[in-house]
């Protein structure tokens, strides 16, 4: 196939913007969309419900920091529960950003034009949520800040060997980088906004932002520049995030938390639940800003094809979990496979299984792929199916380690409920915020395709 | 409040009538109207919230300030003057942050535990056993150092009432002098005096001085749980009233029937230590005792068992009928077998093989003719006088208990009774159902309760007098074997208190101090030349000598046997004390509320204990609410599966339902007293239960009883660790030094290191008591027990071995922190607030602690411990006092766990350095080993070869638990051995086959 590679030029498809479109019109359209006056109703009545999820937010928030973590349902076997399983969650949504920006950027995957900004804006969402999380299941969160390694009067160090002391390291970074790719990609749209503003405080707020873009060559020249090495510099933190993560349950020595299979397993499963969540997000907005020009069926079909694959390596590793529970010889480590699936969470593990190994296969048809409903309802799908996965390494390890008179049942409580729920509010809510002020699609990237648009191109990059 | 209807000439009347210095609110108070009174009632409910609710640290709170404005009402009686002037010069001993300890005795049914109360300055924090006394050897059980917590009991009665309303003493003793002087002249004829169990020798005197000036008045004693079983079925086979004593620690075969020996009764402490200087194997051709108990309804004694025999409680005569004809007893003969025959053939066997060597123990609860019999036995096998000895009753006044009270009952429903003494105890709630003891009080003009709490009792008698704790008082108490003991106090009275003597002498004497009458009682009875020295000593001791009684030789009569006819009426119902509450005395002690019961594990509750295929027939599952009724009465309350009880049986625990115990024990369980006749005191037939369909969620601290195949507690048999003594540490892989990178870490100084025997732990639970008052560990309730969330630092694992759920056999295994060389819990803390010391130990700062909870994770024993809420209740201002100031007190968001009590290794590390010396061997005694009535627990330094501790983890039998995880524990078990009898191996064959996968 080598040989032809560079000769095969196939008519697309699809072309990855309608063409429609003109460099103006895309302007037009983009900025159009977050200076008018107007908003969708559906937004509307989106941004309500989480406005209302995040007064539930504020609330379990409130209550764990008055009373302490015992409103929730963790007991004594079971240490930690739906906090470390929600941020876990939250962290591996985080990732399809980093992950379109960087690696795709570097991969020459254009598509990407269309979705990274609101990727990366779900990144850095996803990872706030995250960070809550852990700031919040101490017992005493007002003492958060002795994670840091900071010279004070008590002359103590930090634990280095703690892998939680690897995760604030890890988090902190990810959310720094993804905020700085994030911002630095939206300097030339945040100038266009400026130039289109018209009322005096829209042109303030827009202009501080911009940071005095003008577009001049030499602006572009290091844009361009800095742009790549942001994306070099994320490009590990992709993979590095998350297996910070997983040694958080790896370096333990808990049956079900003590596997060396964990790193590749937590990033697969990081992606996977990225791409799912920025498909669940992605589908409304689109409708509601009516921008199928930009985000087109084309962009779906990739979406899902990575999810297809990251999916796989996911069950794969479950099958890996099995085996090495067999294979280890270890009676903690078999009962602990049997304890899941016959034990009293075993729906969890079977949920799991159908959310995770059952669906995604479906993708393997581009009729699905291709199907807009579908897709939505799969990507929820998957949301909860990655949620779950986490529950059942977290909870049900926990639940039965080695003495039997330990083993205990976690039960959650409303505030467990609610803080999971109220981060959701919290984060949808950031995110349609974020629609509704900054351009949710790369203006200036999009533009990069309009050359492309009709043409035959080279797919050798695309089948990439 | 309305102040209205105030007539101002009753206002005057009653504060002149009043004494001493007054406060008050409003003249409706003074004129005591009805209204006021609905409105106190209304302000300040007796029953506002329980300490088992969530968040109840409130409501405490809102309660405790309450009871602060209601303060104002209480200080109608002057409090003694306090001197406040610093010591001019100061003791010589008292040096703040040095604990003193004093002698005393905590009694319970009369019978008095020596112990050892730690004071900081002035302070009772700790209560640990009297190594000179012989009823403890050092040890305690869990009731006498939860005792403590009553002292400092925020609920604790503090104020005379009368008639609901407060008064004072001045007042009540104003009120009761004119009807004592009635009495006088009618020699006593309406005057009547109910204690309970008295052996105090000081108050049997004052009583008798009392009944010689009123010939006519009675004194009666009543106990819920007493000896009058043993009592009648002593004097059925001797003919008078002597009382068995028991010497474990001669004995080679044990057959208790339906005796509780070690977990509850006079005694237990001591009888456990005997029984466990038996069972201490070492050495290749080691031999050790050989336990049978046949049983109903299962305890830790018959878990203890090499062969427990599951029966009816009322089959147990059945049983003892059967060996006591197979033995030869003069005119038995066995009727049907609740066993195989094989079993009576190999058990009178043993037994008679055993003659001098083996001792028969019978439970308080079996009809008096199974105690005839199974003495007996004892004489016809030789065990008078070696296993066994008969004394005279350790009670001044030995009486039939329910008799007593009937008798009382009776006068008192004639109307015969005009005054009413109830010193201690709490009739209302305890007697017999059919006696209505309740409802007969409101027969009697002036009746008088003496508690340590407001109870039931108190709210129907005219007045209610709040005792003194037995630490704020002088007294004395004698032993289970006779040894009295002189009770100092170890601190003033917190509130205006008095005691049984004082109430006495003030009434009926000469108004002097508990310290002044004690004193001149034994002034009467020593013989010592110097008695000031005397006296001394014998406080300094905790023991008076040449008290103890001597064994008689007695002589069994000619007994004309009439057994209890055996009836098949259905359900078999019994009624037992609750392991960790008794008889409910201890329902407002939140320690032992929350302690997990023995066997069960349950904390908080009673329920109806059933065996599982009984509870298959009733079709009911754990927790399902069901109602047993009985005499006419019903209570509901959980059902709940206990392998090894007997099919058909319902056990009750009483002690629970209770309706005015305060904040902790008001309002939960359910009241099996209201079951309990006078004909049915110990078990009855024909309870029928029924399920209601609701569930009700117990708190049990257990819930998984199997050890799924893991080599968690290791045991074999005597004649299997004779072949292969360290069979234990063959069990599970053990890594090797070998198998680490890293040379190990070398402990050039100290090396703490503890080791557990579980062939002599019974799972008394006295460590995890001990432990929790010595360590400051908060009650948690019951809503966070249910969330499992209990704090114990030291817990009471409990496992089923064996196949048959009906009858397993039962190990019980301490755990507490292992002190791990290689911890888990340490490398993955964040902020280094766990971490491991040159010594070995593995410490926490608490201060350092942010509350990750990772640490907790990571522990395989998951002994650690944390404060998911403001569990310390750091603001009652008596719970203050109570705290050990040697050990932190944790709040909120912090991890805790053993420490091996390093503020004790600290304590004899200084004294160590002070006199230029190492630590000794013994010098450092944790809390859990002091308190362990058998000494399975033993602490030291495993770096000195000639420790005792390291001496036991060379034992064969040592192993550590988990090894295969790489920990290299501190703490090492002792592994378990049963001594079964050979013949019996197939009735009960061992399925030990199971541990060794």
């Amino acid at each position: 196939m080598a040989e032809h590679k560079h000769t095969t030029l196939v008519e697309q498809p699809e072309p990855l913007v309608s063409p429609k479109e003109t460099y103006g019109s895309i302007t037009d359209k983009i900025a159009g969309d977050v200076l008018s006056t107007k908003t969708p109703k559906a937004m509307m009545i989106t941004l309500a419900i989480t406005s209302a999820l995040l007064l539930v937010f504020v609330l379990a928030v409130g209550a764990v920091l008055l009373f302490g973590p015992g409103v929730w349902g963790n007991n004594n076997p079971v240490g930690w529960a739906f906090e470390i399983t929600n941020f876990v969650w939250w962290v591996g949504i985080g990732h399809a950003g980093t992950l379109i920006s960087a690696i795709l950027l570097l991969l020459h995957q254009h598509w990407r034009n269309a979705i990274n900004r609101f990727a990366e804006a779900m990144t850095l969402f996803a990872v706030m949520c995250a960070g809550l999380f852990p700031a919040l299941h101490t017992g005493r969160q007002w003492l958060d800040y002795w994670l840091l390694p900071y010279p004070n009067t008590m002359g103590m160090w930090v634990n280095f060997r703690s892998p939680l002391i690897w995760d604030v390291f890890a988090v902190t970074t990810y959310l720094t980088v993804s905020f700085m790719f994030w911002f630095v990609g939206l300097i030339p749209d945040l100038a266009a906004m400026r130039d289109r503003a018209k009322k005096h405080w829209q042109k303030v707020i827009y202009g501080i932002l911009a940071m005095g873009w003008r577009g001049s060559a030499h602006h572009w020249h290091r844009y361009e520049m800095s742009y790549l090495l942001l994306a070099g510099l994320a490009t590990p933190l992709v993979v590095s995030v998350h297996s910070v993560v997983s040694f958080d349950f790896a370096v333990s020595l808990i049956p079900g938390w003590h596997a060396t299979i964990f790193p590749p397993y937590f990033v697969a499963g990081a992606i996977y639940s990225g791409f799912a969540m920025v498909i669940t997000l992605m589908i409304p907005a689109r409708r509601w800003y009516k921008l199928e020009s930009f985000i087109t069926d084309r962009h779906l079909d990739y979406m899902a094809k990575v999810m297809l694959a990251t999916g796989l390596i996911v069950f794969y590793g479950y099958l890996t979990e099995l085996f090495f529970a067999y294979y280890s010889g270890s009676m903690y480590e078999r009962f602990m496979m049997y304890n899941r699936i016959f034990g009293p969470y075993w729906w969890s593990y079977w949920l799991l299984i159908f959310c995770n190994g059952v669906t995604p296969q479906v993708l393997w048809f581009k009729k699905v792929r291709t199907n807009v409903a579908l897709l939505f309802v799969i990507s929820l799908i998957v949301n909860v199916g990655m949620w779950l996965e986490r529950f059942v390494i977290v909870v049900t390890s926990l639940h039965r380690d080695f003495l039997p008179s330990s083993w205990d049942m976690f039960r959650p409580t409303i505030w467990d409920w609610s803080l999971y729920l109220g981060t959701i509010g919290f984060f949808v809510w950031l995110i349609y915020v974020f629609v509704r002020v900054m351009p949710m699609i790369s203006i200036f990237e999009i533009k990069h395709l309009l050359p492309w648009r009709g043409r035959k191109i080279d797919t050798s990059a695309d089948a990439a | 409040m309305i102040e209205k209807n105030v007539d101002i000439q009753t206002v005057r009347r009653t504060l002149a009538g009043k004494g001493g210095k007054e406060y008050w609110r409003s003249l409706n108070e003074l004129a005591e109207t009805e209204e006021f009174k609905e409105y106190l009632r209304q302000e300040f409910p007796r029953e506002a919230g329980t300490w088992g609710e969530e968040f109840s640290r409130r409501d405490f709170l809102k309660v405790m300030g309450a009871s602060l404005s209601l303060a104002g009402l209480t200080a109608c009686v002057k409090q003694p003057d306090e001197k406040i002037v610093p010591y001019v010069k100061a003791p010589e001993y008292m040096v703040p942050g040095k604990p003193l300890q004093y002698a005393t005795a905590f009694v319970m049914g009369g019978y008095a535990h020596g112990v050892l109360v730690t004071s900081h300055l002035g302070r009772p924090t700790h209560i640990q056993g009297n190594a000179d006394h012989p009823a403890s050897l050092g040890a305690t059980d869990v009731f006498a150092t939860a005792s403590l917590l009553h002292l400092y009991d925020p609920d604790r009665s503090q104020a005379v009432v009368h008639n609901g309303v407060m008064s004072s003493w001045e007042k009540f003793v104003q009120s009761a002098k004119p009807l004592i002087e009635a009495q006088r002249a009618l020699k006593g004829a309406g005057l009547r005096i109910l204690t309970q169990n008295i052996t105090s020798p000081t108050l049997h005197w004052q009583l008798q001085s009392l009944l010689a000036a009123f010939p006519d008045a009675r004194w009666h004693q009543y106990e819920p749980f007493n000896a009058d079983n043993v009592r009648d079925g002593m004097r059925m086979l001797f003919g008078e009233d002597v009382m068995p004593r028991y010497r474990f620690d001669r004995a080679d075969v044990v057959l208790s029937l339906d005796a509780d020996v070690f977990g509850l009764g006079p005694g237990n402490v001591r009888y456990a230590r005997d029984f466990a200087t038996k069972r201490r194997v070492s050495g290749k051709d080691a031999s050790m005792n050989r336990l049978y108990a046949a049983e109903s309804t299962p305890t830790i004694t018959g878990g203890m068992a090499d062969h427990r025999f599951r029966m009816k409680a009322s089959d147990v005569e059945v049983f003892a009928r059967a060996l006591a004809a197979r033995l030869g007893v003069p005119g038995v003969a066995a009727e049907h077998l609740p066993v195989d025959e094989t079993v009576i053939v190999a058990l009178a066997k043993d037994l008679q093989s055993h003659r001098g060597a083996g001792v028969l123990v019978v439970g308080a609860h079996q009809p008096p003719v199974v105690h005839a019999l199974a003495h007996a036995m004892n004489v016809l096998l030789g065990n008078a006088g070696t296993t066994v000895e008969y004394t005279d009753p350790v009670e001044q006044q030995p009486v039939h208990h329910l008799r007593s009270l009937q008798a009382l009952a009776d006068d008192m429903a004639r109307g015969a009774v005009d005054v009413l003494l109830i010193l201690g105890g709490n009739p209302v709630y305890d007697a017999p159902a059919d006696l209505r003891f309740g409802e007969l009080l409101a027969k009697v003009r002036f009746s008088v309760h003496l508690s340590l709490y407001d109870d039931e009792t108190s709210e129907r008698c005219t007045w209610h007098i709040p005792e003194s704790h037995y630490l704020e008082t002088w007294s004395d108490a004698r032993a289970f074997d006779g040894t009295a003991t002189i009770m100092q106090p170890l601190i003033l009275p917190l509130y205006a208190t008095k005691s049984a003597h004082e109430l006495l002498d003030e009434l009926f004497g000469e108004a002097r101090s508990s310290e002044v009458i004690v004193k001149s009682f034994w002034k009467t009875r020593s013989a010592a030349s110097d008695f000031e020295s005397w006296w001394r000593r014998s406080l300094h001791d905790g023991v008076v000598p040449a008290t103890h009684l001597s064994p008689k030789s007695v002589a069994m009569k000619n007994v004309s046997w009439t057994f209890t006819p055996v009836v098949s009426g259905g359900m078999e119902i019994l009624f037992r004390p609750d392991p960790s509450i008794f008889d409910g005395r201890f329902a407002n002690n939140g320690w032992l509320q929350e302690l997990p019961k023995h066997v069960t594990r349950i904390t908080w509750d009673n329920v109806a204990l059933l065996s599982p295929a009984t509870m298959e027939n009733l079709n009911v599952r754990n927790g399902d609410m069901v109602t047993v009724t009985y005499n006419g009465a019903t209570v509901k309350l959980p059902a709940w599966a206990l392998p090894g009880q007997p099919d058909n049986v319902v056990t009750l625990h009483v002690g629970y339902g209770r309706t005015r115990a305060g904040r902790v024990g008001t309002g939960i369980g359910a009241n099996a007293y209201t079951l309990r006749t006078s004909a049915t005191l110990w078990r009855g037939e024909g309870a029928t239960i029924e399920k209601t369909g609701e569930w009700y969620r117990v708190a049990s601290t257990q819930e998984h009883w199997s050890m799924e195949g893991r080599p968690i507690v290791r045991e074999a048999t005597l004649d299997e660790y004779r072949v292969n003594p360290d069979f234990a540490k063959h069990m599970a892989h053990r890594p090797t030094e070998k198998e680490s990178f890293y040379p190990p870490f070398v402990y050039d100084g100290y090396a703490w290191g503890m080791t557990i025997d579980l062939n002599a732990c019974t799972g008394c639970n006295a460590c995890m008591i001990a432990c929790q008052s010595e360590n400051n560990i908060p009650v948690v309730g019951k809503k966070q027990v249910e969330r499992g969330r209990e704090m114990h630092w030291i817990r009471v694992d409990r496992y089923y071995v064996g196949n048959d759920l009906d009858n397993p056999e039962m190990a019980v295994m301490p755990v507490a922190c292992h002190h791990c060389e290689n911890a888990p819990c340490e490398p993955v803390c964040p902020v280094a607030a766990t971490t491991h010391d040159h010594e070995g130990l593995n410490v926490m700062t608490y201060n350092r602690c942010v509350g990750t909870r990772y640490c907790s994770n990571n522990c395989p024993y998951k002994v650690r411990r944390y404060n998911y809420l403001q569990y310390s209740d750091t603001e009652t201002k008596s719970l203050q006092l109570m705290h050990n100031p040697d050990v932190t007190v944790r709040n909120r968001g912090v991890m805790e766990k053993c420490t091996y009590c390093v503020q004790r290794i600290s304590a004899a590390r200084i004294e160590a350095k002070k006199e230029d010396r190492l630590i000794r061997d013994g010098e450092i005694v944790t809390a859990c080993e002091a308190a362990c009535p058998v000494q399975a627990i033993t602490f030291g330094d495993i770096n000195d070869k000639n420790s005792r501790v390291a001496k036991l983890k060379a034992e064969p039998r040592s192993y550590d638990l988990l090894a295969e995880v790489n920990t290299k524990p501190r703490t090492s078990y002792l592994a378990k051995l049963r001594n079964p009898n050979p013949e019996l191996a197939a009735v009960q064959p061992l399925s030990r086959s199971e541990h060794h996968g």
